[in-house]
């Protein structure tokens, strides 16, 4: 992005009028000469080690899924039965649980975040720009434990009974919303969970893309303006295009916060592992709420198969990143092509 | 809580910090359960404020417990769960129980006082399994004629985390109700059958219970105590319908049979008076003392906590242990716990 900022140009000007200096350069103290070599072995130390704690990680959870993999092999995905008394795991509802949360959550975020961003670079007037991106930014920084449990206490009875009782009134007979939307509507569960999780990642990522926005030259939106474009169609063909790595960063980093959540998810989402319906009303589990908690207590098999959703849920999360590395080389190819 | 044990203590202290002083390096480490963290803790100070030795519990739930305890890591553990004598022989542990805890289905019906509606463990299985769904069925009215109960769908709710009181409660609930046993069974977590929620820990369950109209839900006796829950009555094994109160928990305890082994589970215990959702919480030592003076140390702790802790315990809630089974855990000290050597170890 520094590259495509005009060059400063004073420098060069500047120098000419200054005198030569008399004599040669001041000769170079060696006053630590093994401190640049400290200092290389330190930083190489420091990404090593990320790597090393990553791998432990990956490693150490491998072999604690171990005897749950030999048991359930990869059927463990689709299979739903959690059963700690027989002694039986399958994955799939903390599985689907996590996901239709995260997905709920970005359904939410992504839109009012843009807005946010939008807003607050290119129509908010100054005085408000400062006061608004500092609550956003105290937003992020909440303890997860108070959203859970203001969405418990709070934000639970109000979608109760003004968003879940009358959806069921209104779609309960129609085939397919009929059912996402059957259950006991109650406010704890999915649908409750995906809200709660979508307020707590609005600040990241609608902080991310308002940085990026912001470094979006001025030459090249003043340029779009001057030509007549209106502010959607700047913020669109100029803005979006020239900042797209970093607004997919800023999503991707509130989809990691939100498929990592936990605290805030147990308080909300019920925690009863089921699928016998899809159903976005119903008490559900996602793979952080499960962990946090059946490990405790959990031991051997249990212990095993809590593991390997873990191992799972680091996978998901892997793909998840890949998937966002190949939407932005896409991106990148597509590049100066006429869209 | 008053001033005044304290001040009785602190007095017994100055005389037993100068009797006990040689032993004043004693240092014991015990973890496992938190249902019993807030006693054991209580105990550790009044001990230490008695005599000078120092006992630290770490609070990290009975599974962890037990696992420390086998690692040895620990000089005790503390589980909610008994284990069962054969478990205890191949892994070489004695177990002996130290407080009896109840657990209390509790409600969220709209005008129901506490007490008011009475259950049985068939009608509590039904409604957890979920055959029974709603407040008005059948089955509860003619157990509570006069009591105006909803047309509303009940909402179960049960504990999320792995715990001794879930373990009890379906321990129970499969000692009464056949169709929970076959389906669903007994343990610190089980695979809870549809249409409930579950909350993390005693105040999780309370949270939806008191957040959910027509919910019921089970806590711990202490924690329903405390926050004046809306509790139901329940049928014992004699007939007869019981509050969950503190006499309640001590004859369901005095009921059962701790003279062939400990691995007792007080649910559904016989007894005019007994609650039948009662369960006590164990300590766990290991039968061949590495360091001996550790287990002595360890066992001096519950032999005072036994003979002095009874006063605080009943002001935290906990429900102590009857006399004569106190003498039988002493005997059970005396009997079981060996040095390397196989001596037995000095415990006074």
């Amino acid at each position: 992005m520094a590259a495509t900022l005009p060059a400063e140009p004073t420098l060069s000007t500047a120098k000419d009028s200054v005198t030569e200096p008399v004599g040669g350069p001041p000769e170079r103290r060696h006053n630590a000469p093994w401190g640049d070599a400290l200092f290389s072995l330190l930083a190489h130390a420091a990404a090593w080690l990320t790597l090393a704690i990553l791998a432990g990680i990956i490693g150490s959870l491998i072999v604690g899924a171990l005897p749950a993999m030999r048991e359930f092999g990869i059927s463990f995905l689709w299979h739903s039965d959690w059963d700690p008394v027989q002694d039986h795991y399958g994955g799939l509802a903390m599985i689907y649980g996590t996901l239709a949360t995260s997905f709920i959550a970005l359904l939410i975020a992504v839109p009012v975040s843009f807005g946010i961003a939008l807003f607050l670079t290119e129509m908010s007037p100054s005085w408000l720009k400062r006061p608004l991106g500092v609550a956003i930014e105290l937003l992020a920084g909440v303890p997860s434990i108070v959203y859970g449990m203001w969405g418990l206490t709070v934000f639970g009875p109000i979608l109760a009974t003004w968003v879940e009782q009358p959806l069921q009134s209104v779609f309960g007979n129609v085939p397919v919303l009929g059912t996402l939307f059957s259950g006991p509507p109650v406010g704890i569960g999915i649908l409750c969970a995906g809200i709660i999780l979508a307020i707590m990642i609005i600040p990241f990522i609608a902080s991310v893309m308002r940085d990026v926005f912001e470094v979006t030259p001025p030459m090249l939106k003043e340029s779009a303006y001057g030509l007549g474009s209106t502010t959607w169609e700047v913020v669109y063909k100029v803005v979006l295009p020239f900042t797209k790595t970093g607004v997919i960063g800023g999503i991707m980093l509130g989809l990691g916060r939100a498929l990592g959540e936990t605290m805030a998810v147990t308080f909300v989402i019920g925690n009863q592992s089921q699928l016998s319906q899809l159903t976005l009303f119903n008490a559900a589990n996602t793979i952080t709420s499960v962990l946090a908690n059946e490990f405790a207590e959990a031991e051997g098999l249990h212990r095993s198969a809590l593991l390997y959703l873990a191992l799972v849920l680091f996978v998901i999360t892997f793909i998840v990143l890949s998937l966002a590395k190949v939407l932005l080389m896409r991106l990148q190819r597509g590049e100066g092509k006429k869209s | 809580m008053s001033f005044q044990p304290i001040r009785l203590v602190s007095v017994a202290a100055t005389t037993c910090v100068l009797a006990f002083s040689a032993h004043a390096a004693d240092e014991v480490t015990g973890a496992g359960s938190s249902f019993a963290a807030p006693i054991y803790a209580k105990w550790a100070d009044l001990y230490n404020k008695a005599t000078g030795n120092k006992i630290n519990y770490q609070s990290v739930g009975s599974g962890a417990g037990i696992k420390q305890i086998n690692a040895k890591t620990v000089d005790f553990g503390a589980s909610d769960m008994p284990l069962k004598d054969e478990e205890l022989a191949s892994s070489g542990l004695v177990q002996f129980p130290t407080c009896v805890g109840g657990v209390v289905p509790v409600i969220n019906i709209a005008g129901l006082k506490p007490g008011q509606l009475k259950l049985t463990g068939a009608i509590l299985g039904d409604i957890y399994v979920g055959k029974i769904t709603k407040w008005n069925d059948a089955a509860i009215t003619a157990l509570n004629p006069g009591v105006a109960l909803p047309d509303a769908v009940i909402s179960t709710v049960h504990r999320a985390d792995g715990s001794g009181t879930s373990f009890i409660f379906t321990n129970y609930l499969s000692k009464a109700n056949a169709e929970w046993k076959a389906k669903v069974g007994e343990g610190t977590a089980v695979n809870w059958p549809a249409n409930g929620v579950g909350g993390k820990g005693n105040e999780g369950v309370s949270q939806y219970v008191q957040r959910l109209p027509n919910s019921i839900g089970y806590v711990e006796y202490a924690y329903a105590k405390q926050n004046k829950m809306n509790y139901v009555q329940l049928k014992n094994q004699a007939g007869s319908f019981v509050e969950p109160v503190e006499g309640a928990f001590k004859a369901a305890a005095a009921g059962a049979d701790w003279s062939k082994s400990y691995y007792q589970v007080l649910t559904d215990e016989p007894g005019k008076d007994s609650w039948p959702i009662t369960g006590a919480t164990f300590v766990l030592l290991h039968k061949v003392q590495d360091k001996p003076a550790q287990g002595t140390a360890v066992v001096k702790f519950f032999d005072w906590s036994f003979a002095n802790g009874d006063k605080a315990a009943g002001e935290l809630d906990y429900v102590t242990l009857p006399e004569a089974v106190k003498a039988q855990i002493r005997k059970t000290w005396d009997s079981s716990l060996k040095d390397a050597a196989g001596k037995a170890i000095a415990l006074k």
